[in-house]
Parts: structure tokens; sequence; C-alpha cells
């Protein structure tokens, strides 16, 4: 199983600022092992955010993201205490959800 | 030997792309340092050193080995179970075992120790790669990062660590191989870099604290955390010197040597290099 993220979810001003590291090879299925073989793409497809359960980021993402991502967010609210939960999904359908308090 | 290093310089870079290929590039060394540290600002943010060392904190605490015992009374130098602070004064002679030893060659000795691994499985990949996972390199993350700032303090008291410190000093300088180089060739003088890395200045004291004091480091370009005993292995590489064996009496004289002379200086790993 994947290593946990780490994340980090603070109080500024009237927003949160959530910053997240995700442990993931990223493989872009570009790159050719030292036996010659394509080593089989391999990454992060789609990332929510959610806070209290309701959905703040929804996204996207492809083989140009960089090993172990480092995804920065902010969103309007969120009080000390509350929960943010991150998943992310990859093309081979591993799963990951980690949480944090906001602090 | 100044004429014979840039003529290696450039050699190295035109087979790497020449991004060094002429004089004229080379002058404007100071403004593409300036985009550098740009871009080495750029990274701090979100550095993914924290992924290793919360795996190594974990690695730490948990049991192992055939002894099913944890690294938690592991004496680091200031006491079993003693992290914090404990990085800034290796290395250290250790009464224990009877030698000097660095970081990562104690690790090596507790999970032999403590954990009852063979010393050949307790020196296995010492560095990872994204199949096999180093140990090493995750434990070693943790323990140095619980020596943030606090200012290196290594000690040459003892006998066997003065003699360590010369043994390094000898090595730095000690010139050989196909291109008749010493560490000293390529980090003894202000203002070089290769490619696009800096050079730091070893020899004199702000220098040896930069360059010793960022080690541990998150490796963009390899995506994987690198310890100082991968350094020294790489710049041997470099060197085109034969591999130094990993945990060796020689690397840990080169180690003793370079941490000595950060002292004074805040470590400031694991840190996020290129
Ligand atoms: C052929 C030139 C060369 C030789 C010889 C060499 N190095 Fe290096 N060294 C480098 C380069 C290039 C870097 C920077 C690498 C990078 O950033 O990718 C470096 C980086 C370092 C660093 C880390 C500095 C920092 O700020 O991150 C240390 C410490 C170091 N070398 C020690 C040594 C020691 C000890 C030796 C002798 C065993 C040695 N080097 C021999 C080229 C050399």
């Amino acid at each position: 199983m994947a290593d946990p993220m780490k994340i980090r979810a603070t109080l500024v001003g009237d927003s949160t600022e959530v910053r997240v590291l995700m442990s993931h090879e990223m493989e872009t299925g570009q790159r050719k092992d030292a036996a010659g073989k394509t080593v089989p793409a391999w990454f992060i497809q789609s990332v929510t955010a959610t806070h209290n359960g309701k959905t703040v980021l929804s996204a996207q993402w492809g083989p140009a993201v960089a090993k172990n991502p480092f995804l920065s967010f902010k969103f309007k609210g969120g009080a000390k205490g509350d929960k943010v939960q991150i998943t992310w999904t990859d093309n081979r359908g591993e799963k990951r959800t980690d949480e944090a308090t906001i602090g | 030997m100044i004429t014979m290093l840039r003529a290696a310089l450039a050699a190295t870079a035109v087979a790497l792309g020449g991004m060094l290929a002429s004089p004229a590039t080379y002058a404007q060394a100071g403004s593409a340092a300036d985009e550098i540290e740009k871009y080495r600002q750029a990274l701090q943010d979100g550095n993914p050193a924290e992924l290793w060392e919360a795996r190594g904190e974990d690695l730490w605490k948990k049991p192992g080995g055939p002894k099913n015992a944890s690294l938690e009374r592991c004496d680091l130098g200031r006491g079993p179970g003693v992290v914090k602070g404990a990085y800034a004064e290796l290395p250290k002679f250790f009464a224990d075992a009877g030698r000097v030893m660095d970081l990562e060659t104690r690790l090596v000795w507790c999970r032999v120790n403590l954990q009852g691994m063979t010393e050949a499985d307790a020196r296995r990949s010492p560095f990872g790669s994204p199949e096999r996972k180093s140990d090493n390199e995750a434990l070693t993350a943790w323990i140095t990062s619980e020596s943030k700032g606090v200012a290196m303090a290594v000690s040459l008291d003892h006998p066997k660590m003065r003699e360590a410190y010369d043994v390094g000093r000898a090595i730095f300088f000690f010139r050989g191989g196909p291109h008749d180089f010493a560490c000293s060739t390529c980090h003894s003088e202000d203002g070089k870099r290769i490619r696009l890395q800096d050079l730091p200045n070893l020899t004199v004291k702000s220098g040896a604290q930069r360059g010793y004091t960022t080690w541990p480091a998150y490796r963009v370009s390899q995506g994987e955390l690198r310890t100082f005993q991968w350094r020294l292995n790489d710049c041997f590489r470099q060197q085109r010197f034969p591999e130094i064996e990993f945990g060796s009496p020689a690397s840990i004289a080169l180690t003793t040597f370079l941490a000595y002379n950060a002292n004074g200086a805040p470590f400031a790993a694991p840190a996020i290099k290129r």
C-alpha cells in the first residue's frame, strides 16, 4: 500500500490553507528501464479534498506531474479543529485517503 | 592545474549537453546562479523529504528484526533513545563498539545489536530506488530532522576522533585516479561550478558549513532522499576513484573532517536540491 500523505491545514484569516505531500512514483510511461523495456505509466489521476464532508477541491492529473507531488491550495471557511480529508486515485485504481485537523 | 580542471569541466559539459561549453557561457555564471537560486527557493515549499521522515520515525518505533525489537533503545551518542540533537554531534567515538561512527554506521550497529539482524542484512541497499526503498535513508531522514536548527558541535577530544579527522583531511587532499583528482580539485576554490551545480569551497568554514549541514537532501532529479554516505559515494564516482564502501573507515574519516569543519553552523537538513 502507498505511504501516507503528509497534510497540513492552517487557518489564515477567513480561509484555510492546505499543503499536501503525496508519496507516488508518477511514472510517465515514457521511461525505459535498464533492460530497455518501457516502464508502464503509473500516476495519480484524480485528487479530491473535502472539508467536513463537503468537496472543496477536485482535480484531474496526468503523467506530467512530478514524482512525490506537492499540492497547495486554499478554500474559504474552515475552523480550527475541523477535518480536511484528501483522497487520490491512480490509473491502476489504487486509492489512498488521509486526514488532517485544521490548526 | 586550473587549466586542466577547466578542460575537464568543459569536456564533461559537452558530453552532457554543452551548458558550460565555452568561456563566454562561463562568464555568465553570476546571472545563471541567480536564476538557479530562484529555482531552489521555489522548491523549498513542500519538501518531499518529509515523506521519508515520516517513514523513518515509524521504522524507529516499530519492532523489527529477528529479535522483534524497536530501535528506541539505540544510543546515538546522547544516551539510549535520545534522538533530539544527536546528529549535530556525530561522528563520535562509541565505547561499546570501540570505534568512531557516523549516523549511518551507528544505525547498522543498532540494527545488528538491538534487532538481531546480521551485519550483511543491516548493510544491504543503503541507497534506495523506486523498486526498493531504503530503511537507511528513511531512518536517517527522521533522525537528522530532529537536529534541525541545532548548532553543529562535533568534538575531537577523543584521540580516535582526532585520528579520524586527520585521516579525513589527508584523503580530502589526496590526488589520484585517471584524472589525478582530489576532493580539493573540485572543492577548494570559491565561485566554481560544474554545469548548474555550485561547487562549495569545502576548505573554508562557510563552505564546509553550507556543504555539510544541507545533507541529507531530497534530490528532485532522482526523486529520492539521499544521505551523506550517498554524497561521498557519488563524489568518489565523480572523482573516478574506486567505489567507496558504505560505512567504511575512510567514509567516516571524511565525514568527521567535514562535520567538524562545519561546527557552529545550525544544522539545516533534510534539505531539497535540484
Ligand atoms: C570532479 C569534481 C568533484 C570531485 C573530485 C569531488 N566532488 Fe564533491 N561535488 C561535485 C559536484 C558537481 C557537486 C554538486 C553535485 C550536485 O549538486 O549535483 C559536489 C557536491 C559535494 C558536496 C555537497 C555540497 C552541497 O552543497 O550540497 C560535498 C560535501 C562534496 N561534494 C564532497 C566531496 C568530497 C569529500 C570529495 C572527495 C572524495 C569530492 N566531493 C570530490 C564535484 C566533485
